[in-house]
Parts: structure tokens; sequence; C-alpha cells
């Protein structure tokens, strides 16, 4: 089964790359955006019986490496 | 002193931190990462300059799970000294030996200078060749070095006296303008609880001998090898 994760920084962690992305969308003239956080995201395929075990699996994935969670959020979505 | 050097794919530091441990006497030899021991006999486990896998996911993510960091993590965890730098030390910090993680820099520049760091301690197996509180010349070279952890990890890093250097200026003052990668607490470096354990950014083996510009990183090696 297919899945799709998605990484984010914790609120209050910085996030410089986010602030530069910021600048650049201003500096093109694209205007109303007050904020921007960049994140990851994996797209997954998963040999699993069911979205449970499924669940575990990637569960395992994002803490074990996906993910570093001392400053990143994770979120798993499975199709 | 005989030091072992875990080299993986896109390690780029690893001879110059042997050249800078053989000059102060220990014996060095090069473990792959893919190794899962260190050498009979190895004291001193050293995690090189570099960028491990190209930085892919997170910089030291991939690395600090190799199968070599098994046997470091056992290394330490019976004592034995462990040595992160730059990337080694990112390195630690993923793979759980040291709390915290390397942010991109607070001004996104990758940053290559000279840099005065603070010695925060003198009583630890790595640092007892320098005085206290002396400011040391060596240098920096990283696009992800500035040191975040949550407060309470902070506090107790401060509280047990766990932070080895501190970007300073000449005069020793932790400036924010000598802070450039915008590391909490101005940290350069942190020991583990027993420290046995050092990572830090700068790079004391870029300056271990006078021809090269200085000689201010001799310290730790001779620290080590004495």
């Amino acid at each position: 089964m297919k899945a799709r994760i998605t990484v984010t920084l914790k609120t209050g962690v910085l996030d410089p790359q986010g602030k530069a992305i910021e600048a650049a969308l201003k500096s093109l003239g694209i205007a109303g955006i007050e904020g921007v956080r960049q994140g990851k995201v994996f797209d997954l395929e998963v040999a699993a019986a069911d979205s449970a075990s499924a669940q575990e699996t990637l569960k395992a994935a994002c803490e074990k490496l996906l993910a570093n969670t001392v400053v990143e959020n994770y979120a798993i979505e499975i199709a | 002193m005989h030091a072992a050097i875990v080299v993986f794919p896109g390690s780029n530091r690893e001879a110059d931190v042997a050249r800078a441990l053989r000059l102060s006497g220990a014996k060095v030899s090069m473990v792959w990462h893919a190794d899962t021991a260190l050498p009979a006999g190895t004291d001193l486990a050293v995690l090189p300059g570099g960028f491990s896998y190209g930085d892919y996911l997170r910089c030291g993510a991939i690395a600090g799970r190799a199968a070599a960091m098994d046997a470091v993590r056992a290394h330490a965890a019976r004592g034995g000294l462990v040595l992160g730098i730059c990337n080694g030390f990112q390195i630690l910090c993923e793979s759980g030996l040291l709390p915290g993680v390397l942010m991109r820099n607070v001004d996104r520049r990758f940053i290559c200078h000279r840099q005065t760091l603070r010695v925060e301690r003198t009583d630890t197996r790595f640092a007892r060749a320098y005085s206290a509180g002396q400011v040391i010349d060596v240098c920096v070279a990283h696009g992800e070095g500035n040191y975040f952890a949550d407060p309470d990890t902070v506090a107790r890093i401060e509280g047990e006296g766990r932070v080895a250097f501190r970007y300073c200026d000449e005069a020793g003052q932790t400036t924010v303008a000598a802070n450039r990668n915008g590391s909490l607490n101005s940290i350069a470096g942190i020991y583990s609880e027993k420290a046995n354990v050092l990572g830090m950014m700068p790079h004391p083996e870029n300056f271990v001998e006078g021809l090269i510009g200085g000689t201010d990183g001799r310290g730790l090696f001779e620290s080590l090898a004495a």
C-alpha cells in the first residue's frame, strides 16, 4: 500500500530556509504570504497485511530515521 | 593511545585528524562504516568531518545509524573515548550519543573562517592540556552548526557543566557577533554525561602546525595522547 509521511519543524524551532523562501516570494511580488515553514514529504510503498501493521512500520521508520524528534514532528497518511 | 577513525562515504577530514593524532604520538587505524567492530585495543573512536552520505535527509542522520556506530555506541557505553568533529558532532547528535541537534546556520550561509573558542573545562581527557578559560584560535567550516536543544536539555547540559567550548571573541567574551552560526548559549562543543564523548563543530585538527597557520588545536590531541 502507498503511504505519505510529512515531516515538519516543531513550533518555535527557527527555520532559516523557510525565512529565505518567504523573502524570495516577497521579492517575486507575491503578496500576502505571512510565513513559510519548510518540511519534507516521503512517499513510501509498504508491504503490509493491513493498515494497522503499516502504521506500526511507518511509525518505526519515522522514529528511527525519517524525523529527528528533537526538532521535527511527523504525520503518517496511508492511502 | 590507539585511535580508530570511522570513515563514512563522504567523510573528507579523516587524513587531517589522523595526522593531528599521529603528531601527538597516537597510533591510528581507519575503520570503514560497514565494519561491525572497532580494532582490539581502541582507546578513542573518532568521527571525522565531511559530508557523510552527502548530508542526505539530515546532516549525520544516515551515518548515525551505520553498522560501525553500534560499535562506537558500545565503546562509549564501556567508558571508551569518542571524539566527533564537525560532521562527526552532527553524527553523535543523530546517533543519540549526545543530546540536541545541529541546525542550519542562522544566516543560512556556509561559514568558513578563523574562530576563537573559550575552553570551558580542563578536567577532561580532551582538554587537560589547556588552561581554564583559555581562548584558542582554530577555525570552523560548516553550513549546519547551529546547536539547538529544548530548554530542559540545555538547562541540564549547562547545569552539569557539559559545555566543552563556546564561540567567543579574542578577549574570551561570548558575543552575538562571535557566535556566527547562532548556536544556543554560543555552544561550540559538548560532552556526554561522563565526559568520555566530545562533539564539537570547530576543527582543532586544522591547527596543529605553525606552517599551516596555528597550533592551538594541538592541545586537544596532546590531551588525548598524554
